[in-house]
């Protein structure tokens, strides 16, 4: 095969471009950019992606774009409309919504990153030393998985609250619990298909502990399918923190959580429906954003399509 | 040979679009074929494959295929609409592929398969659909068709599997087969019992073969012509038994830098690959005199 | 150096038993090349699998430099027994760059992972420091198999397990790889098992060879017989005639084994 013409190629472009990467950083800023490359071709894929940066942004600058924190009570402008002075109106302690809503992304993110710590290391670990090992520790492992995969989420939320009290981190904790079966068992079966390839067979006869293959060779493999199951689990996971924060079990008042601002303006929806009605959309959006950048992630992922 | 050749094919491309750029998988290739069998040989990259895919029209979406001339026993296969290519392919011309548990429906039993290709291409009860298909399983030399017909495709071995494959091809009785590396995946005495199945069909009922393989001592012992392909081009053509006083040096390089039973030596010669080759003109290929 | 005595290998359970390898037997001496050749189930890379500590059960005796060897290999045993595998793509994890999967048994070992070693090695096998940074979907396949022969290579043991290493490749690099082979085995004093379906790799490789059938060694044969074409089993020599090309009256006379 001949290629018949190539790009010209120059400066940051060319460097990702290259044919021989001179380092390890070069060769793993070309994978990433030529998987930015497909990812880009997916206009929902990136429509995801923006509702998502706006949302870290948003979260980042949060001083900056309110120039106040959201806790500001002006009792003499309650529940006032949307207006120029207060783009989203007020509650009915008089303080803005916008502004509310700005910080509450810094807890929704909070929220949404801590479950992902938790998870996402503790199914992996499960899973793959279950999908390697076999016989009776992985029948074990499995029926652990199993055990926690019974629970339901907010049930286990409200006992643990009630044990140990209301609060972001008790939500945090029981939403993780609930949530990381799932992992395990995707990782299971990933570790299941890679266990006879001949590069495993390869690093056995080098004389590669298990705990080597398993840390350098099975999760790598591991990470795209996990990537991709949790970012659409994460609409899931703000619509139960939001949940328990309506509830009252999760982010506490004056906190903007988003859930909690739902819950405590829902008796002015006839008249005042921006109260509770603004941080219902947020909740939406966001979870939209994430499950279209979940979607487009599979593609990019996928090993079919070569990431 | 004065009779009109059933696969003309002149100065064939095949070019696909990717990210990086245009790639020309095939450039410029032209040969023709009666009813014998001619060999396609070519290292990985050399374009024998998509030439194979480009006559039946099954390449990717990517690809662009462009041709002077494509012709099928008269038809022009460039300007041919869907249904007419539906038409050609299977019952003009079928292709036969390398791993047969690709092509083959793992749900379905064999025989059901082969029964309900018959009752395609043949109105008739399925009665009489099961008793041909039996009678086509014993003629592709399976000693019992009665278990093969029950059994799945996982549960053939390979040259089984490709037996079956044949089967499936001879029903519409096609006047071309195009076989796509069809033995590579299968053991050496396996995959010659496999060609002299093909070597029947050609010789009994007279159909054109295209043998596409890197396996050129195979290919020189099996077919009557042979092109070899490089770089997406004809290199060489010659009748098989020439094939040992070849000319190109891209054909000796290959002759030479296989390993022999008989000799005796420290290293290989190796091929030294010239770079004019992948610009090399066009060699035409016709039936040898 | 390699003595295999009655070597026993079955897969499944009760109703489904595979008998891959059944008794098999023979040595190897110290700097030879022993070919085992055999179709598609004669059990030739499980007996290489076996010697290489990839199988979980077998019965038998399999020594090494005069150490018998157990259920579990030693580190030093992975030192001096290395493999390449015929896959050439399958053989490399398809997230590592060439230069940690030349470093990674440097590291196993407790060896120094140098930038010059890799280097080196790669300069061995015929690749240039360009190389070093590449994912193996970049690699072609000669280039895929040239990095696996680097990291047998690269702890410099006195054994290397052949399993098909060339059957995956084109002809033209078929021969290029199997001249590193040789080269290193010149340079190193190696003994080399090498597998493979191919009589003609096999006799161009190997002084000796053992022909294999559903699991059992049917004829052991120096090279030199087999070249002059007295091979004494059938089976052999019906391997031999296969391997000359296609021919009418042959295939006619195969053994049916359908």
């Amino acid at each position: 095969m001949s290629v018949a013409s190539s790009h010209p190629s120059s400066g940051l472009r060319g460097w990702l471009l290259a044919d021989a990467p001179g380092t390890a950083f070069q060769a793993r800023c070309q994978r990433a950019y030529l998987a930015w490359l497909v990812f880009r071709g997916n206009p929902i894929a990136m429509a995801g992606f923006i509702i998502i940066a706006s949302l870290v942004l948003m979260a980042l600058f949060a001083p900056w774009i309110t120039g106040g924190n959201g806790l500001t009570q002006i009792l003499s402008d309650r529940l006032l409309p949307p207006s120029g002075a207060h783009w989203l109106g007020t509650d009915q302690l008089g303080r803005d919504i916008f502004d509310r809503i700005v910080w509450g992304s810094r807890i929704t993110l909070y929220i949404v990153g801590l479950v992902a710590v938790l998870v996402v290391p503790i199914g992996l670990a499960i899973g793959i030393v279950a999908g390697y090992s076999g016989g009776w520790i992985d029948q074990v492992l499995m029926r652990i998985t199993d055990i926690f995969l019974a629970f339901p989420r907010l049930i286990l939320a409200l006992a643990f609250v009630a044990a140990l009290g209301p609060g972001i981190e008790n939500a945090v904790l029981a939403i993780a619990l609930t949530t990381w079966s799932p992992y395990a068992r995707i990782s299971r079966a990933e570790a299941l298909t890679i266990r006879n390839s001949e590069f495993i067979l390869a690093a056995r006869t080098q004389g590669a502990s298990s705990f080597r293959i398993l840390r350098s060779h099975v999760v790598p493999l591991c990470l795209s399918s996990v990537i991709v199951r949790l970012t659409l689990d994460m609409a899931g996971i703000i619509l139960t923190a939001a949940g328990l924060g309506f509830l009252g079990l999760g982010a506490q008042p004056p906190s903007p959580e988003w859930g909690a601002m739902i819950s405590t303006g829902r008796q002015y929806i006839l008249d005042q429906w921006w109260v509770p009605t603004i941080p219902g959309l947020a909740i939406l959006i966001v979870s939209l954003g994430f499950n279209l950048l979940g979607d487009g992630l599979r593609d990019v992922l996928d090993p079919k399509g070569g990431g | 040979m004065s009779e009109a050749p059933l696969l003309e094919v002149e100065d064939l491309h095949v070019t696909f679009h990717t990210p990086k750029g245009p790639v020309e998988a095939v450039r410029g290739v032209s040969f023709i074929l009666g009813r014998e069998k001619l060999g396609i040989v070519g290292e990985s990259g050399s374009g024998k494959s998509q030439t194979g895919r480009a006559i039946l029209g099954l390449m990717d979406r990517r690809a662009v295929v462009r041709a002077k001339t494509l012709r099928f026993a008269g038809t022009d296969l460039l300007t041919a609409d869907a249904a007419t290519m539906r038409r050609i392919r299977g019952a003009g011309i079928s292709m036969i592929l390398q791993d047969p548990k690709y092509s083959l429906n793992p749900v379905m039993s064999v025989g059901r398969q082969i029964a309900e290709a018959f009752l395609v291409h043949h109105k008739t009860t399925r009665q009489e659909a099961r008793r041909r298909t039996l009678e086509i399983l014993e003629a592709v030399r399976i000693r019992d068709p009665e278990r093969v017909y029950r059994a799945y495709p996982h549960e053939l071995s390979g040259g089984m599997g490709q037996r079956v494959m044949i089967a499936m091809m001879m029903i519409p009785e096609p006047e071309i087969i195009i076989a796509d590396e069809p033995t590579s995946a299968l053991d050496v005495t396996v995959s010659l019992q496999v060609l002299a199945i093909l070597d029947d069909m050609v010789t009994r009922r007279g159909t054109g073969l295209i043998l596409i393989s890197h396996d050129l001592t195979l290919v020189a012992s099996y077919c009557d012509r042979v092109l070899i392909m490089y770089a997406g081009r004809i290199m060489e053509s010659c009748a098989a038994d020439q094939l040992t006083n070849a000319e190109h040096p891209y054909t000796r390089g290959l002759l030479n830098c296989l390993p022999k039973i008989d000799e005796e030596s420290e290293s290989l010669p190796t091929l030294v690959r010239d770079p004019s080759w992948a610009a090399d003109e066009v060699v035409d290929g016709g039936p040898a005199g | 150096m390699i003595e295999i005595e009655r070597l026993n290998v079955v897969f499944g359970h009760r109703a489904s038993l595979v008998h891959a390898v059944d008794d098999v037997s023979f040595r190897v001496d110290r700097g030879e090349s022993f070919g085992l050749v055999g179709e598609s189930g004669s059990g030739k890379s499980t007996v290489l699998r076996a010697i290489a500590g990839l199988v979980d059960d077998w019965t038998g005796g399999i020594a090494v430099a005069g150490e018998a060897q157990g259920k579990r290999r030693t580190l030093k045993f992975r030192r001096e027994v290395q493999m390449v595998f015929q896959d050439p793509y399958g053989a490399l994890h398809p997230r590592h760059t060439v230069d940690h999967i030349l470093k990674e048994p440097l590291r196993i070992h407790d060896l120094d992972p140098s930038d010059e070693r890799v280097v080196r090695t790669l300069e061995e096998v015929g690749l240039d420091e360009s190389f070093r940074f590449r994912f193996p979907h970049q690699l072609s396949g000669g280039q895929r198999q040239r990095i696996a022969v680097a990291r047998a290579l690269i702890m410099e043991p006195s054994v290397l397990l052949l399993d098909e290493p060339t059957s995956a490749l084109d002809v033209s690099i078929q021969a290029e790889v199997l001249n590193l082979l040789s080269r290193f085995r010149r340079e190193r004093d190696l003994t080399f098992i090498l597998v493979s379906h191919n009589l003609a790799v096999v006799s161009h490789m190997c002084e000796r060879l053992a022909v294999m059938r559903q699991g059992k060694i049917v004829e052991s044969l120096e090279i030199e017989q087999l070249r002059r074409h007295r091979p004494n089993h059938a089976y052999t020599q019906q391997l031999f005639q296969a391997a000359q090309g296609y021919s009418r009256d042959f295939v006619a006379s195969i053994a049916d084994d359908l």
